[in-house]
C-alpha cells in the first residue's frame, strides 16, 4: 500500500518514533530496575540486587497501610462508579428528556476542570460535612471523578450496540427486564468492565484530591508517596512506584483481553 | 447498526408533563451524586470566595489583580502551558502519522507505548523525572561520566525541567486525538492527489495536513486546558520563578490558611478554563475532544 | 425426525377465521402520515408482500403488527384477537430482520433456543425443537457456530429457524434479503418458500423488489404514500393494473396518456392528438372513468408488434407511428427504445425466436397491440 504521501524518508521516521517511544517509556521504566538496588539511595544503574525496599514497603506501618487504604477506596470507588455510570449511560442513550444534553456536559465536567480546584472545592464541604480524612470521603470523592470514564465507556457500548437486538430480543418473548439482562447486559459488558478498570486505576494513582481529603491516620499510597518525595527520598518510594506501575499495566492487559473476547456489536 | 426506536422510547402520556420516557429515570442517581458531591463544593468554594473573610465581595479579587507577583504566576502559568502545548505538538504530530503508516501490529504496539504512560500515575512519572533532572540523576551522571560536563547541569528546579516533564505527561493527550482523526483519512485522497500531479510533499502538505487539522485542534485544546491546571509537576520539578497558580492555590490554602484568596484564585482558574473551552466549542465538538481521553 | 411438527396446530385447521386482519391502520409521526388507512385480511397459509418504494409506508405497517410501534388509529387482529394494544414480547408472530438481529453472544443453537427459553419449554423439548430448527434450515452441523462465524446466507437461514421454532401466529419478514448479493438472494427467496410452504405458515414480507414479490407471494399489496394501491396476485398485478402507479411499478410498461371518450354505444377509447385508440369493454369496466378523464392506456412491451411503416394493421389491433432509437441485444430478447411523433418513448421486446426483422436505428416503423392487451387507468397528473 503506498499513496504518495506515505513515502517520507523511512529511517528519519523510524528514528523519530523510537526517539519519542523512548520519551514516553524510559522515565517511568527507569525507576524500576532502581528499586532493586542494595544502596541506601536511589541511583541508576542500582548497585547490586536487592528486595529489601519492597519487603520493608510490607512491613512499614505507613507503606503498608497506605496501600491497603488505596485498594480499598479504590475497589469500592470502581463498585460505585460502575453501578451509578452504567445507569446514567443507559439514561443518557436512551433516554429522552429535556436538558438531556447539558446533563451530558455535566457529566463529563470532572475531566475539565482543574484537579486542584475540585479537591479544594471538595476539602471545604467535606470538613463541614465531617467526612474529611475517612474512607467515605475519599470514596465519594473519586467516584464524582471516575463517574465520567465509565459514562463515555458504557456509553459508546450501548450507542454502537445494535437496536434491532432488543427488539428480535421483545418480539421472540421477552420483557423489558428479561431482554436487559440476557441481551443488553452481556453485550455492553466490555464497555462497564472498561468503566471500571478505569475508574480503579482513576482512583488508585488519584494523588491531589487525596492530599486534602486524606489526614494522618487515613492516607494512600500515593500520598504517602507524596509526603516522602519532597524529603527524604530513599529508595521504598521506587518500589512504592513500580508496584503501581505494575497494577495499573496488568489492569490495562485484562481490558485489552476483554476487549479481544468481545462479541462484535 | 440500526436506529429503531425501541419500545420504550416514546414518552409516556402519562409524563407528558416532562416530556420523559422510561429510560430517563436512570440518569437520577448519578446525576444527583454529581450535583451533591462534586458540583455543591464547587458551588460553595465560589461563594466562599466572595464571603470569607465576612463581607469580603470582590476584595479577593481585586487582591489578585492589584500584586504584580500573583499577576506574574499567572502568565507563568499561561506560558508553560502553550510551550507545553508546543512541544506536544511538534513531538506528537510525526509520531501519530508514524502510527498511520506503520502496518497495523507495530501500530497496535506504537499504541500501547502512548497508553501505558497515559494511564500511569502521574505522581510516579514526575517522580521518575525528578530523579532523572537533578544533580545526581541520570542525565547529569551520563553527561559526567562521558566528560562532556565537569560540573552537574542544573536541570531540576528549572522551567526546562518543568517543561519536560509537563510535556512528557501531556503527550499522549495530543497523539491519541490527533491519530484519531488521522485514521479516518481515506488514503484515496493521497492517490487522487498523486493522479493530479502533486508530489509526495505536496500532497502532505496541502492535503493530508488540512484534513489532520481537526485533531490538531482537539489535541491542542486538551492539552492547554490541562496544563493550565497542573500541580504536581510544577511543584516537584519547578524553581520558585516557575511557580503555576494551582501552586499558589495550594500554598494559601494549606500554608496561610487564606481561605478566601485561594477560593478566589481558584474561581479565576475555572473561569480562565470554561472560557477557553467555550470559545474552542465554537470550532470544535467539545464530546469528541475529552472523549478520546477517556475511551481506549 | 419431520419438519411437519412444526408446523402451528391452528394453521392446520385453515377455518374460515383469518390469520391477520388490519383494519384502518393508521400511523402518524407529527404531520406526516406514515401508514393512512390500510386494509389487509391473510388468510391461513397465505404467503403475502408488503411492496412498495422507500417511504411508503410497508415496513411501519409490518413493525405496527410486530408490536415496535404503536399505531395512532385503526386495529391490529391475529387470529381473531386484538392484538392492537399488546406489547410486542406477548404477540405470537415471529420476525426475521433485514440485518439477522443474531445475538453474538450467543451461538446459534442458543439463538433458536431463547425464544422456547422465554416460554419456558422444558430442555429436552428445547435441544428436540433446536434440532428439527436447524435440519429445516439445513444448518445441522452449524449449531454451535457463533453468528460471526457465519456467513451472511448461513446467518439469515439461522435468523429464519430461529422465528419459526416458536411456532408463531404469523411470521414476518422485513426484507430479509436486502444485505445480499443476487445470486444469493435468489438461492433463498426460494428456500423460505420452501421452508414456508412446509410449515404451512402464514407470511407478511416486506421488500422493494418487484421481482421478489412476483417470485414468492400468493398475493402483493402494493403500497405507495401509506395506503395500499392495490392487492392482488401477480398475475392481477401485472396484467390488470388498477393505477399508474401499480404499472409503473410493476414491470415495464408503455404509457399512452389522454382522455377517455365513450360513446353512446358503449365503446370507449383513448383520445390522444390525432390518435384514437379503441379499449376494451373489459379494461373499461374495470377502469370505471367517466367520459373525458384524463386517463393513461397501459401496454407491456412484449405485447407489442413492429410493423413496417407501410403495412397493414391487423383488424382489431391499436397502432401508433413510432421511429427506432436504439436496439438492445439481451440474449434471449431484443428490446428495443422507439420515440413516438410527439416525442414520448416508448418500448417493445420481441422475443428473438418470433422476430421476423431486425430493426436499425432510424426505421420509421409502426406499432401495433390487440385491444385486449391496453389497459386503462387513470391519470392523476393530468
Amino acid at each position: 500500500m503506498t499513496e504518495s504521501w506515505r513515502q517520507p524518508r523511512r529511517l528519519l521516521m523510524a528514528a523519530l518514533g523510537a526517539l519519542t517511544v523512548f520519551y514516553l517509556l524510559a522515565p517511568t521504566l527507569v525507576i524500576v530496575p532502581m528499586s532493586f538496588t542494595e544502596a541506601r539511595i536511589l541511583s541508576f544503574p542500582p548497585e547490586g540486587f536487592s528486595l529489601q525496599w519492597y519487603e520493608r514497603m510490607f512491613t512499614d506501618r505507613q507503606w503498608s497501610s497506605g496501600m491497603v487504604n488505596s485498594a480499598q477506596v479504590a475497589v469500592l470507588t470502581a463498585i460505585l462508579a460502575t453501578v451509578l455510570g452504567t445507569l446514567a449511560a443507559l439514561g443518557l442513550t436512551r433516554g429522552r428528556f429535556p436538558g438531556r444534553s447539558l446533563v451530558n456536559a455535566v457529566a463529563l465536567t470532572p475531566l475539565i476542570v482543574p484537579v486542584v480546584i475540585i479537591a479544594i472545592g471538595m476539602f471545604s464541604l467535606f470538613v463541614q460535612w465531617r467526612i474529611s480524612g475517612s474512607l467515605l470521603g475519599l470514596v465519594l470523592a473519586h467516584t464524582a471523578l471516575a463517574l465520567p470514564f465509565v459514562i463515555v465507556n458504557v456509553g459508546t457500548s450501548l450507542r454502537t450496540m445494535d437496536r434491532n437486538l432488543e427488539l428480535a430480543a421483545a418480539n421472540l418473548g421477552a420483557d423489558p427486564r428479561r431482554a436487559f439482562m440476557r441481551i443488553t447486559l452481556p453485550i455492553i459488558l466490555p464497555g462497564v468492565l472498561a468503566g471500571a478498570i478505569f475508574s480503579f486505576i482513576t482512583s488508585w494513582d488519584e494523588v491531589v484530591v487525596a492530599i486534602f481529603l486524606t489526614s494522618a491516620r487515613f492516607r494512600t499510597l500515593p500520598v504517602e508517596m507524596w509526603e516522602q518525595v519532597r524529603q527524604v527520598v530513599d529508595p521504598t518510594v521506587a518500589a512504592v512506584s513500580t508496584t503501581l506501575l505494575v497494577v495499573t499495566t496488568v489492569l490495562l492487559l485484562l481490558l485489552l483481553v476483554v476487549r479481544r473476547q468481545a462479541p462484535v456489536r | 447498526m440500526s436506529t429503531a426506536a425501541g419500545p420504550g422510547d416514546r414518552p409516556r402520556p402519562g409524563l407528558r408533563i416532562l416530556a420523559a420516557n422510561r429510560w430517563s429515570i436512570l440518569v437520577l442517581p448519578a446525576a444527583v451524586f454529581l450535583a451533591v458531591f462534586f458540583l455543591a463544593p464547587l458551588a460553595l468554594m465560589s461563594l466562599r470566595s466572595v464571603t470569607d473573610p465576612a463581607g469580603a465581595g470582590l476584595s479577593n479579587y481585586e487582591k489578585f489583580f492589584a500584586q504584580e507577583a500573583y499577576l506574574r504566576v499567572l502568565t507563568n502559568t499561561f506560558w508553560i502551558a502553550v510551550i507545553s502545548t508546543v512541544t506536544c505538538l511538534v513531538v506528537g504530530y510525526p509520531f501519530a502519522y508514524l502510527m498511520t503508516i506503520v502496518p497495523g501490529r507495530v501500530a497496535g504496539l506504537l499504541l500501547i507505548a502512548v497508553l501505558l504512560p497515559f494511564w500511569s500515575s502521574l505522581l510516579v512519572r514526575t517522580f521518575a523525572w525528578q530523579v532523572i533532572l537533578r544533580d545526581t540523576g541520570i542525565i547529569n551522571r551520563f553527561l559526567i561520566d562521558l566528560g562532556l560536563i565537569s560540573e552537574p547541569l542544573t536541570l531540576i528546579r528549572t522551567t526546562v525541567g518543568v517543561i519536560l516533564g509537563m510535556s512528557h505527561i501531556l503527550l499522549p493527550f495530543m497523539v491519541l486525538p490527533i491519530y484519531a482523526v488521522m485514521r479516518r483519512i481515506d488514503p484515496e485522497f493521497g492517490r487522487a492527489a498523486a493522479n493530479l500531479g502533486a508530489s509526495p510533499a505536496s500532497a502532505f502538505l496541502r492535503v493530508f495536513v488540512p484534513l489532520s487539522l481537526p485533531g490538531v485542534v482537539a489535541g491542542c485544546l486538551l492539552v492547554f486546558v490541562l496544563a493550565l491546571g497542573f500541580y504536581i509537576t510544577p511543584a516537584l520539578l519547578g524553581g520558585l520563578r516557575d511557580q503555576m497558580i494551582s501552586q499558589l492555590i495550594v500554598q494559601q490554602i494549606q500554608q496561610r490558611l487564606d481561605w478566601g484568596f485561594g477560593t478566589a484564585m481558584s474561581v479565576l482558574l475555572m473561569a480562565i478554563t470554561l472560557v477557553i473551552l467555550f470559545i474552542a466549542s465554537r470550532a470544535v465538538r467539545l464530546r469528541d475532544v475529552f472523549g478520546s481521553a477517556v475511551e481506549d | 425426525m419431520t419438519a411437519t411438527s412444526l408446523v402451528p396446530a391452528a394453521s392446520r385447521s385453515a377455518g374460515a377465521r383469518p390469520a391477520l386482519v388490519l383494519r384502518g391502520l393508521r400511523k402518524s409521526f407529527g404531520d406526516a402520515m406514515a401508514v393512512d388507512g390500510v386494509d389487509l385480511e391473510v388468510r391461513h397459509g397465505e404467503f403475502v408482500t408488503l411492496l412498495g418504494p422507500s417511504g411508503s409506508g410497508k415496513t411501519t405497517t409490518l413493525r405496527m403488527v410486530a408490536g415496535f410501534m404503536a399505531p395512532s388509529g385503526g386495529s391490529i387482529e391475529i387470529d381473531g384477537s386484538d392484538m392492537t394494544r399488546v406489547p410486542p414480547y406477548r404477540r405470537d408472530v415471529g420476525m426475521v430482520f433485514q440485518n439477522y438481529a443474531l445475538f453474538p453472544h450467543m451461538t446459534a443453537a442458543q439463538n433458536i433456543a431463547f425464544p422456547l427459553q422465554m416460554r419456558r419449554t422444558a430442555r429436552p423439548e428445547i435441544t428436540r425443537r433446536v434440532a428439527d430448527a436447524l435440519a429445516l434450515v439445513k444448518l445441522e452441523a452449524f449449531g454451535d457456530r457463533y453468528p460471526r462465524q457465519l456467513s451472511g446466507g448461513q446467518q439469515q437461514r439461522i435468523a429464519l429457524a430461529r422465528a419459526v421454532v416458536f411456532e408463531p401466529q404469523l411470521l414476518l419478514m422485513d426484507e430479509p434479503l436486502g444485505a445480499l448479493d443476487r445470486k444469493l438472494r435468489e438461492a433463498l427467496q426460494l428456500e423460505i418458500l420452501h421452508v414456508s410452504r412446509q410449515l404451512g405458515a402464514t407470511v407478511l414480507y416486506v421488500t422493494h423488489d418487484q421481482e421478489e414479490a412476483l417470485v414468492m407471494s400468493d398475493r402483493i399489496a402494493i403500497f405507495s404514500a401509506g395506503r395500499i394501491e392495490q392487492l392482488g396476485s401477480g398475475e392481477d398485478l401485472y396484467d390488470r393494473p388498477a393505477s399508474l402507479f401499480v404499472a409503473d411499478f410493476i414491470g415495464e410498461s408503455n404509457i399512452l396518456r389522454g382522455r377517455y371518450e365513450r360513446d353512446d354505444a358503449g365503446d370507449s377509447c383513448l383520445v390522444r392528438g390525432a390518435w384514437r385508440w379503441r379499449v376494451s369493454h373489459g379494461a373499461a369496466e374495470r377502469a370505471g372513468l367517466e367520459n373525458g378523464a384524463h386517463a393513461a392506456l397501459v401496454v407491456r412491451p412484449e405485447r407489442i408488434r413492429i410493423l413496417g411503416a407501410a403495412e397493414e394493421v391487423p383488424a382489431g389491433a391499436n397502432a401508433v407511428e413510432a421511429t427506432v432509437v436504439d436496439a438492445l441485444y439481451l440474449g434471449s430478447d431484443r428490446k428495443y427504445g422507439l420515440t413516438l411523433p410527439d416525442g414520448q418513448r416508448a418500448a417493445v421486446r420481441e422475443q428473438r425466436d418470433d422476430e421476423e426483422r431486425q430493426w436499425q436505428s432510424g426505421d420509421a416503423v409502426r406499432l401495433t397491440w390487440s385491444v385486449d392487451d391496453g389497459v386503462l387507468v387513470a391519470d392523476p397528473a393530468g
